[in-house]
This record gives structure tokens, sequence and C-alpha cells, in this order.
């Protein structure tokens, strides 16, 4: 009989392990060197000293974040954006796979299905450009349009209190198309015999929806949901910063933990309190999975994600 | 009665489908509109859907010193297919090795690329490492390198060569061949659709990365193209430079506004150009990825 020991198995996996080497380096020094690298947040960084040469500082770059004021302001913004990104997104998506399921010819749909996927295509800057198009006061479309109707305009770049509906508009407008196809593989892939037993039983479209293709499409939702929900303190920074860039003017209502932590890092060059942020982001995301992962196992086993 | 069930249920269908395809449409027509629209009737009566003006100005000067423009396009093709080539490789070689059930450790790496979308250092250490320790700042790698793998995409790729039977590769192993040839010939060959998926979704990643290029570069003859936009968007006078730099006599002003917006249109073109023979791949892609993700 042949012993299994780790040596031998070393040489058995000798080539699948070499080809793992590439995707291992690569995590190590992408990934698991930079975890290392959170103990800049307990240190007062300069350049000279490095990573592991800086003098030690404590909790200070916490303290001055917390103190600062914009640990609140952007940790609930932040939340609050994906909470309704989540919702908006996922009921739009939902309604729009059911129309394009139940509705229309093959050429409707294709071509439907087309132009709701075109904006998944193109980059944030692309977004960014087309929102300046819309939303400028001087010449953008929408205020153009409210002249022409003898309407004021209205100076949307300097005013907060209507961006959370344009972002969660151009988000939306954005993933419409994405999540619209993985609810509409789902529901291809429900079973057409519930849709005729629905039928005998005398159920028309609304009550099909509601009682059939609706609770068949929980496990993609709760899927999809529980991903979503694990990355609630991360902002979209392609979004936020195309969008508002540096404009302080918009902070209140737009700032999220990652443009701030970009900006501390980037535009003030303050780099303890950006990384103290940063490691406030990671851990808070951390312990939202885990406890999001928890509560699901507990609930049903097989709906966890791991 | 059913009849008139149905008959509402369409009415509301083909309403919101047809309204919510406009909405995701208006906003490209907006653009080319605007970009072929007269400078001065947008500083005076606004960007709109349909040119009161017409006017090519905007596409003339931009083509009449396009040196800037085609770099930032080779830069962005060059960084789209070393990215995706060598991403997809390192992708599949690793989901392969994953795949295979009768490797004692799998679950081990598994988790060990698992636990990095769990937790991370965020955006300092990682910035500092890649720019004072690895000293990537302004080299192409740090357009490319950092992107490269994901581990979303090894357990998509994992996951659809486990359903690959296992027969094939026990059959091969009887034959004499080593785990990289059966990798190299018999598995990826039969991952053609995962790979198409996983290819177009990097190469969408590459060509629309501009956030690397904002965090490492800064030298003009490396910036990819939604970069170079951002940077002229951001920038009226820097594209007054350019457009003077790369040679051309201003005499007249530069029509800023509808040169942004013609920009936009020359740097968006060839996705909206490939978008409709790709969007049908990214569909069972994603369908791919739905069922057995």
């Amino acid at each position: 009989m042949k012993v299994h020991t780790f040596w031998s198995d070393l040489k058995n996996y000798r080539v699948l392990l070499l080809m793992l080497l590439p995707a291992v380096a690569f995590f190590v020094l992408f990934a698991y060197i930079p975890m290392a690298g959170i103990i800049i947040a307990f240190k007062k960084y300069d350049y000279a000293g490095g990573i592991f040469g800086s003098a030690w500082n404590g909790l200070d770059n916490f303290r001055f974040f917390f103190e600062s004021g914009d640990a609140w302001r952007v940790t609930r913004n932040t939340a609050l954006y994906n909470i309704a990104f989540i919702v908006v997104n996922n009921v739009l998506q939902i309604f729009t796979a059911i129309m394009l399921f139940e509705v229309g010819g093959k050429w409707f749909r294709k071509i439907t299905q087309s132009a709701l996927f075109l904006p998944y295509f193109i980059s944030w800057v692309v977004v960014g450009a087309i929102a300046y198009n819309l939303l400028n006061y001087d010449i953008g479309t929408v205020n153009a349009l409210l002249r022409g109707i003898g309407l004021q305009p209205i100076d949307i770049y300097n005013t907060p209190s209507y961006w959370p509906y344009i972002l969660v508009l151009v988000s939306a407008w954005k993933s419409l198309g994405y999540g619209t196809v993985m609810y509409l593989a789902a529901i291809s892939g429900i079973d057409t015999e519930m849709y005729e037993a629905a039928e005998i039983d005398g159920a028309n479209i609304f009550q099909r929806i509601l009682k059939v293709t609706i609770p068949n499409l929980y496990p993609t939702i709760i899927i999809l949901v529980l991903l979503a929900v694990g990355n609630i303190f991360r902002g979209d920074f392609g979004m936020f910063y195309n969008m508002v860039g540096n404009n302080g003017l918009l902070f209140s209502s737009t700032d999220v933990i990652d443009t701030f932590v970009f900006r501390s890092l980037i535009t003030s060059n303050d780099i303890g309190m950006s990384a103290a942020a940063g490691v406030f982001q990671s851990v808070l995301g951390f312990v939202t999975i885990m406890t999001v992962n928890y509560a699901v196992r507990k609930y049903d086993k097989d709906r966890a994600l791991f | 009665m059913k009849q008139l069930d149905r008959k509402i249920f369409s009415a509301i269908g083909y309403v919101s489908l047809i309204f919510l395809a406009v909405l995701c449409i208006i906003p490209f027509v907006l653009v080319v509109s605007s970009s072929l629209t007269d400078e001065n009737t947008i500083l005076t009566e606004g960007y709109q859907f349909i040119p009161t003006a017409f006017s090519t100005e905007a596409y003339s000067i931009l083509f009449k010193f396009p040196q800037q423009m085609i770099h930032a396009y080779l830069v962005t093709i060059g960084v789209t297919i070393t990215g995706t080539l060598l991403g997809l490789f390192l992708i599949s070689m690793t989901a392969y090795a994953l795949s295979r059930k009768d490797f004692k450790w799998r679950n081990k790496f598994s988790f060990f690329f698992f636990f990095t979308t769990l937790f991370n250092g965020g955006l300092v250490p990682w910035y500092l490492l890649i720019v004072n320790y690895l000293d990537m700042r302004d080299t192409p790698m740090a357009l490319v390198l950092p992107m490269l793998l994901n581990v979303f995409y090894i357990i998509v790729m994992k996951s659809f060569m486990g359903s690959i039977p296992e027969a094939i590769v026990e059959s091969a192993k009887i034959d004499g061949a080593g785990d990289f040839k059966i990798y190299l010939r018999l598995i990826l060959p039969l991952s053609k659709p995962a790979l198409a998926t996983i290819g177009l979704f990097l190469a969408l990643a590459y060509w629309n990365d501009w956030y690397h290029a904002l965090l490492f570069v800064s030298n003009e003859d490396l910036m990819p193209l939604q970069y170079y936009l951002y940077k002229m968007l951001g920038n009226m006078d820097g594209m007054r430079k350019a457009m003077m730099g790369a040679g051309a006599v201003v005499t007249t002003s530069i029509p800023t506004e509808s040169l942004k917006m013609a920009m936009t249109v020359v740097a968006t073109g060839p996705i909206l150009l490939v978008y409709p023979f790709i969007q049908k791949y990214f569909v069972q892609g994603l369908t791919i990825g739905a069922v057995k993700g």
C-alpha cells in the first residue's frame, strides 16, 4: 500500500501546483501583501521610512478620521446609496425580465434587449460626458428643455439634494441590461409544466407571475442580493468619480468611502488617515459578509455563499 | 375574461419596455447630435436632440491632428489584447487545477483565492506597493497587471470545467498525458464557451479602464483612450494645447463643447460598432454564470 505523505503528494501534484503558481503569486502580491500593509493605518507614514520604517502613532489616524466628521457622512452615504441601488436595480431588472419573457415576438425582444444592454458596455468616463451633456447649467439638454417651456433652469451641479436621485437613476440605467439577462436566464429555466398547471387552475397572467414566476426567482434574487449586500460599504468609484469628480459642493450627498479614501490619498496626500478609512471600510465589509452569510446559513444551508 | 387580462398585461409590457429601451438609447443620440451641432448654437441654445445648425467642424478639427487620439487608441488596443490573452491563459490554467477532483488541496487553494474577496487591505497599501515597492508607475505593467486575475472569473471557469466529464481526464492519463498537456489539448478546446465569455468580460474591462491610468499614469505616451477622454473632458485648456501641440495653427477659437462630444463619440465608437455582434455571446456567458455560478 502506498503511503500518502506530504512529500509524495507534493510530487504527485507537482504539475498542478506549478500551474497554480502564477495565480498564487499574483494574489500574494496584490491581495495578501496589501493586507499586511494595513499597519500603515497605525503609523505616521513618511516616504523615507516606507511602510515598515515609519514611526507608530497608535490610533491617531482613526481618531482624526472619526473626529473630522467625515466618517459618519461617508459611511452613511455609502450604505444608503447601496441599499437604494440594490432595491431599485433589482426590482427594475426583475420587472423588465418578466416583461421581456412574456411580451412580444422574437424581433421585438431582440431589439429591446440590445437597447437595454447598451449602457453596460460604455465606460464611466463616457457616462460622465453624457451626464455633463444633460445636466450642465448653461448648455445642458435638461435646462435647454426647461428654458424652452418657459421654466427656470436648475443648477444641478451646485445642488446636493438632486444627486441621490440622479445617481440611483444612472446606476439603474447602466446595470439594467446586465441584471435583466441574469433574471431572464432564471425565468427561462422555470419548468413550463408549472405554468400549464397554473393555467388549468384558472390563473390569469398576473396571478401566474405572482404565484409561479416570482417564487421561482427567489434563489436567484437571494444570491444576487447577498453578493450585493456583502459590498454594501464599497462604493462604485468609477461612477461617483466620473459623475461628481472633485466637486466639493456636492460632497454632503455624494461622498462615499471610496471617493474619500481616494481623495485623502491622491489629492490631500494624507496617507495615514486614508489608510485608516480603508481599514475601517474593509472591516465593516468583512463583518457584514460574515453576518449575512451566517444568517443565511442558519435559515437555509444551501443558499449561503460559503 | 382571460383575453382581457392578456391584453392589459401586453399593453403594460409593450409600453414599459419601449419606454425603457428609448431611455437607454436616447443619451447616445444626444451625444452624437451634439457633436454634429454648430458650436455657437450649442452655446446659445444648449445641447439638442436634433442638430438645428449642422456642423462637422468638431470632427474635422479632431481628424486634422489625430496623433494623440490614435496614440491613445494604440495604448488601449495593446493593453486590451495583452491583458485579455494573458488573463485568459492564467485564469483557465488556475481554474483547471482547481477543477480537478482528484487534486487533494483544491479546496484549500480555492479558499486562498476566495478569501481575497472577503477582506482586503484597502486602496492605500495596494497603491503604495505598486508605486513605491514595485515601481510600476508609468509602465504598461501598471495598466495590465492589477486587472489580470479575478477570483470571480476563476470560479465561473472552474465550475464550467467541473462539468466536463472526469472520464476524459482519466482516459488521457491512462494514455500517458501529463496534467499540463491534458489542460492544453483537451480541457481548453472543450471550454471554448467559457473562454469566449470570460475573454469578452476581460476585454471590456481593459477597454473601458481609466482607473489604473488615473492612479499610475502621468506620461502622455501611456494614456489609454478612456483616460485620455477623461483628461480632455475635464480640461479645455489641455484640449486646446493638445490641438495646438499637434501642429494646429489656431486662428479661430476651438469649438470646445462640440469637440468634447465628438471625442466622446470617437472614444465610444468601436464598442458601439462591435456591440451588436458580441452581445449574443455576453448573454450566453451570463447565462452560463447564472446557472452554474
